[in-house]
């Protein structure tokens, strides 16, 4: 017959160095606590399926929080309530890892209730532990979320009342109602049946993170002799005669069965391949800059309309065609209160040096494509400066007469080219051609750019083409 | 690679991928939602992981996780979002976990609005949580700088064990300019505290419990000499016309590009002044202060607070010379001409 030989499980310290108490080789919890117990399961099934080099054991706030005395293993401790989320860092950030995470009942099942309820839901493939003795053990006795109806606490001196405090919370019943968990069993403590099934159950959800299966979570009704007050004995009992009847035990939820495993694979791409991928893969392209008129150097530029008449985007052109003729450029979108109302406006500087405020208060240009807009930022002008409107949109003249001023009907323009939407375009090519600001090449790579779609590019070029003579056309002689 | 026309936002993100940041976990929140999508668009085509969260806590604590593996993790979120962080972020200090947070600041306090506001400077340059801690924090103020520091930001929290802040606003962060990106970094050293999953980690404990109250006073002695490291190294600022300036202005962010053309506008009608930008909020750049304060004859700081930085200045200055401070806040951005118009006033006072 062979020898079996009574030993602690591997994945324990022989020593534990880490616990400040003068004994190394006590654990510092109390006579008759179930701690012990689920820690003893969960070594021996680290040891058996040899994965303890590889795991990783979260510890929040609760009695449970100094594990990492006796786990040797990697070791988090982590926040009140969010064990469950720290698992979900690790384990995101190291799949090949099998994350532990041991939490007790006001860690789990009140502070951190979100936490366990959605990583639950995403399915993390993580191994929960949820030790439930009814009680605040570590802060003194006080009322935990799982505290059964009239059990008396320090906070429920008179016992737990639900028209006060409500009932108590339900985790395995509510765990499985998620479609993401594959596996979810309630066990308890209170004799060596119902201990060795707790084994076989903290087992179980453990293979099935090894196996990639996964989200398990095994519910522990869990003596706290000290929290009950009761000797050790009693708490046994009253597991057995109380929590059961409150708490009943069995597997909630299986399909492990019928799950595929998880696939990782590890994509790791090159430098070359990585700027491809972020689409940074772009040539230097410099073109050379027009002779500008000197008072129309330097512009500082508004233009404003109608959403969806392509304001943003002109603003965008500008700033791309500036900064492809090497100025330094910012565009600077409406943002915040000025975004509602269905108005759209930006702010485009291009510059021969570095760029202060992006913001455009008083514009050297302003470009209105609607009425409301021509009204608004009329006054703001620059004496000096251009104004450029929609004459075909707008049924009233600039009354400024200390500015440039070029009416042009785009969007009548783009119709009969074939599409409204392009009268933006038409503008760009006018604001070039009036202040003879951009030459036609430039303007014409920053479409291939600035217009995703590339079959609308040759729409666009003539447009741009159509607005620069109109601009030419009527620059001031 | 040639330059790009982005937004802040977005160069952040792809600024942080060529970082090495392969984990992004956040909750949507405006006006820093962009970065989470960006993040969502881009990290999964270079082999990362983005996960929305269910709540900004649990995000940051997913964060805690994946530092305590050893990888270039971040998260990022504006000031309501920030102030439920808190907690995190002073745990990840405690157990010295490198990390990048961004703040997108909106105005405040409660819900306020989503406008642009500068009101978070306190609660994230003074550590912000419980406990002695201080995270570096950087201000960019420009899209390149975006992507820049969001660099800056990884190798600092490397280097140092700690969460380093990207403090900024909306308009930098809407704001599209062009941008060099760098090279992607792409080998990474294993740190011998980091968890990875493994026989030859896993003696590491990730860990802010201290029970001794020796034992904790020397974490935080610890602590504190790593900030002071910190202040010794890597201050950063920049120093515009400050030579032979008489009023020395300051702001961070979308107001020291404001302060840049006020600076420009003023010298152009003869009154000397400079700009002193501080680039990093912690540190902060006590001694050129110091320094400026023996010769100038104003400081003149402005944010878009209630004056939160004009403190950190006055405790530099330490009395030397008088400090004047201009605030706007509730989103509304100070005008170069009201910055003006302050600037000349306070000089014929």
């Amino acid at each position: 017959m062979a020898e079996k030989v009574l030993k602690k499980p591997r994945s324990f310290y022989d020593i534990y160095e880490r616990n400040p108490s003068a004994d190394k080789k006590m654990p510092h919890y109390c006579p008759g606590c179930g701690h012990g117990n689920v820690h003893k399961f969960i070594a021996e099934a680290l040891d058996d399926f040899d994965v303890a080099d590889r795991t990783i054991f979260i510890s929040p706030v609760g009695c449970s929080v100094f594990a990492y005395y006796y786990f040797d293993t990697g070791n988090i401790q982590a926040a009140h309530g969010r064990a469950p989320a720290v698992a979900t860092g690790i384990k995101r950030a190291h799949p090949h890892s099998i994350v532990i995470s041991y939490q007790g009942d006001g860690d789990l099942a009140a502070i951190g209730t979100a936490e366990i309820l959605h990583a639950a839901n995403r399915g993390e493939n993580i191994t929960v532990f949820f030790i439930n003795n009814a009680i605040y053990g570590m802060t003194g006795g006080q009322m935990a979320p799982t505290t059964i109806v009239g059990q008396k606490t320090t906070t429920t001196p008179y016992g737990r009342r639900p028209q006060n405090e409500g009932y108590p919370v339900k985790i395995a019943e509510l765990i499985s109602q998620l479609e993401a968990p594959v596996y979810v069993e309630r066990v308890a403590l209170f004799d060596n049946k119902h201990r060795a099934k707790a084994r076989m159950a903290v087992r179980k959800a453990i293979k099935n993170q090894v196996d990639n299966l996964g989200f398990s979570l095994v519910e522990v009704l869990s003596p706290c002799p000290s929290g009950w007050k009761m000797d050790p004995v009693d708490a046994m009992h009253w597991i057995e005669e109380e929590m059961v009847k409150v708490f009943p035990l069995g597997v909630y939820k299986d399909i492990t069965k019928e799950v595929e495993p998880y696939h990782i694979e590890e994509f790791k791409p090159e430098a070359e391949e990585i700027k491809e991928l972020l689409d940074l893969k772009t040539e230097s392209k410099s073109f050379a800059r027009s002779t500008v008129p000197e008072k129309y150097k330097n512009p500082e530029i508004k233009i404003a309309g109608f959403g969806g008449q392509g304001v943003l985007l002109l603003g965008a052109a500008l700033a791309q065609a500036g900064m492809l003729q090497d100025y330094h450029v910012s565009w600077l979108p409406s943002y915040g209160p000025e975004m509602r109302g269905g108005t759209a406006n930006c702010h485009v500087n291009i510059r021969e040096i570095e760029i202060g405020s992006p913001v455009v208060a008083n514009p050297s240009i302003l470009i209105a494509l609607n009425r409301p807009s021509l009204e608004k930022f009329e006054p703001d002008v620059q004496s000096g400066g251009l104004i450029i409107y929609d004459s075909s949109l707008i049924d009233i003249e600039p009354s400024r007469k200390d500015v440039e001023i070029l009416a042009i009907p785009s969007t009548k323009m783009a119709d009969e080219l074939g599409n409204t939407r392009i009268a933006n375009m038409v503008v760009l090519g006018a604001i070039a051609g009036y202040t003879n600001f951009f030459d036609l090449k430039t303007l014409f790579e920053t479409l291939n750019t600035a217009i995703k779609r590339k079959n609308l590019i040759e729409i666009n070029r003539k447009a741009v083409e159509t607005g620069y003579q109109f601009g030419k056309e009527h620059r001031v002689k | 690679m040639g330059k790009l026309l982005v937004k802040g936002n977005d160069a952040i993100v792809r600024g942080a991928i060529l970082a090495g940041c392969r984990v992004y976990f956040g909750y949507p929140i405006t006006p820093a939602s962009e970065i989470a999508e960006t993040a969502a668009k881009y990290l999964p085509k270079v082999g990362g992981t983005f996960l929305q969260a269910e709540s900004e806590i649990a995000s940051i604590n997913m964060v805690y996780g994946a530092a305590s593996g050893g990888v270039r993790v971040m998260t990022a979120s504006s000031s309501p979002g920030i102030s439920l962080k808190q907690e995190g972020v002073s745990y990840a200090a405690g157990a010295e976990l490198p990390c990048v947070i961004v703040d997108v600041m909106r105005g405040g306090p409660g819900l306020g609005n989503i406008a642009p506001e500068q009101s978070d400077y306190n609660q994230i340059v003074k550590g912000g949580g419980h406990g002695n801690y201080k995270c570096p924090v950087l201000a960019p103020y420009s899209a390149q700088e975006m992507s820049d520091f969001i660099q800056l930001a990884f190798d600092l929290a490397e280097k140092y064990r700690t969460p380093v802040y990207v403090l900024t606003d909306g308009y930098i962060g809407q704001m599209m300019e062009p941008v060099e990106f760098g090279e992607p970094k792409t080998d990474f050293p294993r740190f011998d505290w980091a968890l990875y999953g493994d026989a030859e980690s896993k003696q590491n404990l990730i860990s802010s419990i201290y029970l001794e109250p020796d034992e904790l006073e020397e974490h935080n002695r610890k602590l504190q000499r790593k900030y002071a490291e910190i202040e010794a190294n890597e201050v950063r600022f920049e120093d515009f016309m400050l030579e032979d300036a008489e009023i020395v202005l300051m702001g961070y962010g979308i107001v020291s590009r404001v302060l840049k053309t006020v600076v420009e506008k003023l010298r152009e009608e003869g009154v000397k002044a400079g700009l002193l930008r501080p680039k990093t909020l912690f540190p902060f750049p006590k001694k050129k202060i110091a320094e400026l304060a023996q010769r100038v004859k104003k400081f003149l700081v402005v944010e878009m607070s209630n004056g939160q930085m004009v403190d950190d200045v006055r405790l530099a200055v330490n009395g030397k010379c008088p400090v004047e401070f201009y605030g706007r806040m509730g989103g509304n951005v100070p005008t170069m001409k009201e910055v003006l118009e302050h600037s000349k006033k306070l000089m014929e006072a």
